[in-house]
């Protein structure tokens, strides 16, 4: 039996993905205003809602207002959920319905070029949805000023990460319908176990373990400090903890869908 | 480069041990325009999707354009165009973003695009939709669209799958003659279909599929000789067991199809004399076509 190789399928070199990532973007330029509208509205309704409902019942968290601590984890959970969303709907319909990766394969683009496009291009929305709700924070005087823009980088990041991480949920779902399990299962769970809307001391300590090992929750401890104009601790770690989230499933994804497209 | 355009060697496939391509082998040369031609079912599209790479064969050997496929197919699509067997087009986009985009996945820049477009759209006869969304394109203008988008790299080769199934006859004669351009111009063509007539009419070569075996090979006028070579005669209504018993001397060779009697006979004259007067019938001469060889090799008709 003659064999797919994964070398092959791997991208090809360090810039065919760009393609894919711009045909996105022209698809998104043409919607731009209400997707914008779209992926702000959410975070932002629940930073307010959260911020200042709860806030007043809650008082002072870790030295600081609520809504302070709340911007750091309605930020990295905005990128998540952007970049989760656009990959499990966007791309599988990309993958599924509309043919476009069929069209792709037929160029001298890899399987590897076109979900290297892809995962950019949710990260590029997950960056999208955290600066625009960073800066909103910013003027509403809720995020520190210049120490903010360390965040851009951990907001790419966490955008990579849910990227390739949905896109092995996509590899392996037959059906749009079975996103919403990792929505409820996954995705959900995540925010309030890694420290989103409240300290994550306040979990038992066998679910703080747990929370050390999700992605969110080095995203936030990346986040939150930048927000609040504090010094992040072990960001070494946070950041390596994220990249390895972000290479191994985007790795796992292209030999999953080598099997599911290419045989 | 070399004169061979694709090369297939005994190559097998199957699918949940269902075989799909059974030792197919044969060669493209290039400047042909060679077809595959066969019922759906046949195992063409799994071929073609072999030949640019998509599926890896179970065994056997597939060279396109002098490279290995799977192996080098990305360095083989470069010089390959492909027209699907579904228009895969960008629907939001309009038919000029739709060549940009597809430009740039062949690494393109936006100015090189921009300079082969006019030809590109002039070629599909879009010139004044050039800025229309392909959602408000008819059919034979995407199909049209899909063709240009596949020139777009400047390719020697075209591998085309049905490329006017689904087409009105208008919109299918305008392809063929698009395609016979192509061909003017030195291209090479490899077409999967299962229209007769549009195999008879673009192929200089062909190769009859069955079940993903070759059951034959060679030009279509040479295939029409070799296996049918006289006249044919469709005889259609009245009690087809008792017309076949009348004509049955005379004939060379009788097949039955549905309710479609199909008789060859060097003589037509004497096939017509036995069944005259006889009432209900509907008699049809033409000259034999690769229907008739299909219906030969197959002892079926091509079911579409």
């Amino acid at each position: 039996m003659m064999r797919m190789t994964y070398s092959a399928a791997m991208p090809a070199n360090a810039v065919n993905w760009v393609a894919v990532w711009r045909r996105n973007y022209l698809a998104w330029r043409k919607i731009a205003l209400a997707s914008l509208l779209g992926n702000l509205a959410d975070p932002m309704t629940n930073l307010l809602g959260l911020g200042f409902g709860l806030g007043l019942i809650v008082g002072r968290v870790n030295g600081t207002s609520y809504v302070d601590f709340l911007v750091g984890g309605m930020v990295a959970t905005s990128a998540m959920t952007s970049a989760s969303f656009e990959t499990i709907y966007a791309t599988f319909a990309r993958m599924h319905t509309q043919r476009t990766w069929e069209a792709m394969l037929c160029t001298q683009l890899t399987l590897g070029d076109i979900l290297l496009g892809e995962v950019a291009w949710a990260a590029s929305k997950a960056v999208l949805a955290g600066t625009g709700i960073t800066i909103v924070a910013a003027g509403m005087g809720y995020a520190a000023w210049p120490s903010m823009l360390y965040a851009l980088p951990a907001i790419a990041l966490t955008g990579f990460v849910f990227a390739s991480l949905a896109m092995v949920i996509v590899s392996l779902a037959p059906s749009y319908d079975y996103f919403v399990f990792y929505q409820t299962l996954v995705l959900t769970p995540m925010v309030f176990l890694c420290g989103a809307v409240f300290p994550i001391s306040q979990l038992p300590a066998a679910l703080q373990i747990v929370a050390g090992m999700l992605p969110l929750e080095h995203s936030i401890e990346l986040i939150r400090p930048a927000m609040l104009g504090r010094p992040a601790a072990s960001v070494g770690i946070h950041i390596g903890a994220l990249c390895i989230y972000a290479v191994l499933p985007f790795l796992l994804s292209v030999a999953l869908l080598l099997r599911r497209l290419m045989r | 480069m070399s004169s061979v355009a694709i090369d297939v060697a005994a190559v097998h496939k199957s699918y949940r041990g269902k075989v799909v391509v059974n030792g197919l082998t044969f060669s493209v040369a290039a400047g042909e325009c060679f077809g595959l031609l066969g019922p759906n079912g046949a195992g063409k599209s799994t071929i073609v999707r072999m030949i640019l790479g998509m599926v890896p064969p179970d065994s056997g050997k597939i060279a396109v354009l002098g490279q290995q496929v799977p192996v080098q197919a990305r360095l083989a699509r470069a010089g390959v165009g492909v027209v699907p067997q579904f228009d895969n087009l960008e629907n939001e986009f309009t038919v000029r973003e739709n060549l940009l985009v597809f430009g740039r996945y062949f690494g393109l820049s936006a100015r090189e695009i921009e300079a082969v477009t006019p030809s590109l759209l002039d070629f599909a006869r879009l010139e004044i939709k050039a800025d229309t969304r392909v959602s408000e394109l008819s059919g034979g203008m995407k199909r049209r669209l899909v063709l240009a988008r596949a020139l777009i790299n400047d390719p020697q080769l075209l591998v085309m799958d049905e490329p006017t199934t689904g087409l009105d006859p208008h919109a299918r004669h305008l392809i063929w003659e698009r395609l016979r351009s192509l061909l003017a111009r030195g291209k090479t063509i490899l077409l999967t279909t299962h229209f007769m007539e549009e195999a008879e009419r673009l192929c200089d070569r062909l190769c009859v599929l069955e079940e993903g075996r070759k059951i034959a090979e060679g030009e279509p006028h040479g295939l029409i000789n070799e296996q049918i070579g006289c006249d044919v005669m469709e005889i259609y209504g009245g009690n087809p067991q008792e017309s076949i018993e009348l004509i049955r001397p005379y004939a060379q060779r009788i097949e039955q199809s549905g309710e479609t009697i199909f008789c060859y006979a060097p003589d037509l004259e004497q096939v017509r004399k036995q069944l005259r007067g006889r009432a209900g019938l509907r008699l049809l001469e033409r000259p034999p076509n690769l229907e008739d060889v299909f219906l030969r090799l197959t002892g079926r008709e091509i079911e579409i």
